[in-house]
């Protein structure tokens, strides 16, 4: 199963539809978080299972059973893949587009490219390979290196 | 003597990135605020408090949660006060201040833009004022020292 989301504030159907073009070709369940949704979009993303909105509970046990999960660049979701362990697919949303008030999303997801089992779909074209993928490694649970300093400089102050 | 540490942190992004810096904690004495029951309880977050929430818009709230935060200063006597927002955060920096304690403000990672409005409030209130991308601390003048991603 492939879990979508889009976090809790905006809508992003550039990312559902992408995944609703891609769903057939795929032979895999697709269960979208989606926020609210239209009538008319809600017909045309009929090729995945749509939940608009989801208690934390649910949230959480639909993330960890994923074999990948796709998303905007949201921090939240980042955060969630590192604790539970799964694969991460990042659309990153973009201003331009009108997808979010301005494109923090491309600066987190540059500072994540590099992480373990986080991967950057910088177009919603580069979502094809990636879900094709079978051998994408799930995010790491461990603290990065930047996290590492960030602790260390706190553990100096609280000393000092 | 333990070092005494209250970290105060809202429920949601701000909790999770408090759990994250748990490990520059270990070996002190550490007392959780959040604003979300069975937050602490789901993250194994010992000892902890439910603080009332705060913001902008709503006095009567953000006055109840000054004062439970105040309270639970009293009793707790930190050495040190660190929060990673939001508005009760801001607060617990500018009454732990009060009482002696030392200040950290760890602006959310998720503001990659600029410092968080909490986080400009909580400039003057903050003896280590961090923000968790380099390019925002060297525009508003706070301290870049890493990132919980």
């Amino acid at each position: 199963m492939i879990f979508a989301t889009v976090g809790t504030q905006l809508p992003f159907p550039r990312l559902i539809d992408a995944l609703a073009a891609l769903a057939p070709g795929l032979g895999e369940e697709i269960v979208a978080q989606t926020g609210p949704a239209t009538p008319e979009e809600t017909a045309r993303w009929g090729a995945l299972t749509l939940a608009p909105a989801l208690t934390p509970a649910e949230f959480e046990a639909r993330f960890a059973a994923a074999r990948i999960v796709v998303a905007h660049a949201g921090i939240g979701t980042i955060l969630s893949a590192k604790r539970l362990g799964r694969p991460l697919v990042l659309l990153p949303r973009r201003a331009a587009l009108g997808e979010h008030r301005n494109d923090h999303q491309m600066a987190t997801a540059r500072q994540v490219a590099e992480f373990p089992g986080v991967h950057v779909a910088w177009e919603a074209s580069d979502l094809a390979p990636l879900l094709a993928r079978t051998d994408l490694e799930p995010a790491s649970a461990a603290p990065s290196p930047s996290a590492e300093k960030l602790i260390a400089r706190l553990r100096a102050f609280i000393a000092g | 003597m333990k070092k005494r540490v209250l970290a105060v942190a809202s429920g949601g992004g701000h909790w999770q990135q408090m759990m994250l810096l748990r490990p520059a904690f270990e070996g002190m004495q550490v007392f959780y605020l959040t604003t979300l029951p069975g937050l602490p309880e789901q993250f194994g977050a010992a000892p902890a408090a439910i603080v009332p929430d705060a913001n902008r818009n709503e006095r009567v709230a953000t006055l109840r949660s000054a004062l439970a935060i105040f309270l639970r200063l009293l009793r707790f006597r930190p050495h040190v006060v660190i929060s990673t927002g939001a508005l009760p955060g801001v607060i617990a920096l500018a009454l732990g201040r009060l009482v002696g304690a030392r200040t950290i403000w760890v602006d959310s990672v998720a503001n990659a833009e600029e410092m968080s409005m909490s986080g400009r409030l909580a400039r003057r209130f903050a003896h280590l004022w961090l923000s968790q991308w380099a390019h925002v601390a060297k525009a508003e003048g706070a301290e870049y020292a890493g990132a919980v991603l």
